[in-house]
């Protein structure tokens, strides 16, 4: 539509300079390059090599330390917002433990852990691991309430609180289960956790006065509020996305059998990383036009 | 006036004393009773349940009913509320019974989980990656000292957290290996971080002793529905 007023008027009106296009970003072009951001090295399949840090590499040697036989409990305590950080820790840690030949404990303290479980089983038991047999080799203990009254409780009396496994069978009736009495007969706990009750309760109810190690894998956002624990309480701490990909690399590198379908963390990463490009130059953008603004208002103010 | 101040005065006092001595005393009888009470704080916990969701459809039914703030919001709450709690207690679709699986192929409750509880709470927490980048835009300014402290900081902490960090700095020789981006995103949560963590939980802990003691010596007692001493 034709601009019919008085050329005059537009001239009088102030030209938009660099900086006032800069501070003024609609968010919708925020969000879309967001979006490409994600979406694009998702198409391209854009993936980097990963290395693994030593507060990770901690939770790998202590798997690898570890004898076959070893028992190992997991407990999956998040919720399906995080799966994307939290669910390629939980199938590496039991992809790791079972291709070492643990039995692996699993569990919730989180009514939303179970499904988790349930995932990992179709993912990494079925798919790579189809001769390990239930109840001999993995069980499912499930969920019960009391979150850190519950860890309390099993490092007394794992039995007393979980009489049956997930499917209501009576707990006795599993090879796995007739030496287990307490948390303090497991080589391991890891907590794959993302809040309250997670890593944090594991260490102070479970590990610390039963003096078991504990490992966690939890969100990016939880990771700094834990290194206090590390690592004289937490032997080793898987950190968001980033965390997971140094995990599966390490698995990797030992185990290359497992290429195929250990590696979705790190194939996530080429996303994670481009989006973290584009919140860098926003954050610059912004920075430029707040700059730019103060030394046009000083200007302004000595004319 | 005995049995609803006196009675659970006694009783947080008895429990609150025995868990702490049993803390530092793990022997009969206090290593029983900390095996028990846990028990019974689990039993409690999963009546919880019954007062957390009592509680909910009471508040978000008071405001249908007033037509209070985002009345139409609580409709939904508590239609998805009812939906899942009838769906999953009768078991839907899925085996009969009180202890039938709710996981089963054909149950309606897993078809409600999967299909509409997961992709809702992915969505909402996908959204967090768009406002950050758009309030890191709009608020994170080097307006001082600190602020642009906390901005190089976070700068080290988003490129040392992906693989990129490991590409830009690389190349650096093995003596000026503590300027390689990784190590410093390390460095920075490993010290300066975990000191303030450390400081903050010092805090939180003698808070919880300072309010545990009021509570077991009958000082606070706010949660028997008075006012403290």
């Amino acid at each position: 539509m034709a601009d019919d007023r008085p050329d005059k008027e537009q001239s009088s009106r102030p030209r938009k300079g660099v900086i006032d296009v800069l501070k003024a970003i609609d968010r919708r072009i925020i969000f879309l390059l967001i979006t490409l951001g994600v979406v694009l090295p998702l198409i391209f399949h854009l993936v980097f090599s990963v290395r693994t840090s030593p507060i990770v590499q901690a939770i790998f040697d202590k798997m690898e330390s570890l004898p076959p036989g070893s028992k190992v409990l997991v407990s999956f305590d998040y919720a399906p917002s995080t799966v994307p950080e939290n669910q390629p820790m939980a199938e590496a840690i039991c992809r790791h433990a079972l291709a070492k030949d643990f039995k692996v404990y699993m569990m919730a303290v989180w009514a939303t852990g179970p499904p988790q479980v349930d995932a990992l089983v179709t993912n990494v038991i079925e798919r790579d691991f189809p001769g390990k047999v239930y109840g001999k080799d993995w069980i499912n203990l499930g969920y019960k309430a009391g979150n850190q009254g519950l860890i309390n409780a099993i490092l007394l009396d794992l039995k007393g609180m979980y009489t049956t496994d997930v499917h209501g069978d009576p707990i006795d009736g599993f090879e796995m289960m007739r030496d287990v009495q307490n948390l303090a007969d497991m080589s391991l706990i890891v907590c794959i956790g993302s809040g309250f009750p997670g890593v944090r309760e594991w260490v102070q109810f479970a590990g610390d006065p039963g003096r078991i190690p504990v490992a966690g894998g939890v969100t990016a956002v939880e990771a700094p509020l834990l290194y206090p624990y590390y690592p004289r309480q937490l032997l080793g701490l898987m950190g968001g996305l980033q965390g997971a990909a140094e995990y599966e690399s390490a698995l990797v590198l030992k185990y290359p059998q497992y290429k195929e379908h250990a590696e979705q963390a790190v194939r996530l990463m080429g996303p994670q990383t481009v989006a973290h490009l584009v919140i860098i130059a926003f954050v610059i953008i912004g920075n430029i036009a707040y700059f730019g603004e103060r030394s046009r208002q000083k200007r302004a103010k000595k004319a | 006036m005995f049995f609803k101040v006196q009675i659970p005065l006694i009783i947080t006092f008895i429990v609150g004393a025995a868990l702490v001595i049993a803390m530092f005393v793990p022997h009969f009888p206090f290593y029983e009773a900390n095996e028990n009470f846990s028990i019974y704080f689990d039993l409690i916990a999963v009546f919880a349940f019954i007062l957390g969701g009592g509680n909910l459809l009471k508040i978000h039914g008071d405001r249908i009913w007033r037509k209070g703030r985002d009345w139409k919001y609580s409709i939904v709450t508590v239609v998805g509320f009812l939906a899942m709690l009838i769906v999953g207690t009768l078991k839907i679709g899925g085996p009969p019974g009180f202890t039938g699986d709710v996981s089963a192929s054909d149950s309606w409750f897993g078809f409600m989980y999967y299909s509409m509880f997961v992709p809702l709470q992915s969505t909402m927490f996908s959204l967090l990656a768009f406002f950050v980048a758009s309030a890191s835009y709009r608020a994170f300014r080097a307006k001082t000292k600190e602020a642009t402290m906390l901005l190089v900081a976070a700068f080290i902490i988003l490129i040392g957290r992906t693989p990129l960090g490991h590409y830009v700095t690389g190349w650096l020789p093995p003596q000026l290996q503590f300027l390689h981006i990784p190590n410093l995103s390390n460095w920075i949560l490993s010290v300066p971080s975990m000191a303030g963590q450390r400081a903050i939980m010092i805090g939180i802990a003698l808070g919880i002793i300072s309010t545990s003691l009021k509570l077991i010596l009958g000082i606070e007692r706010s949660y028997l529905g008075g006012e403290s001493k």
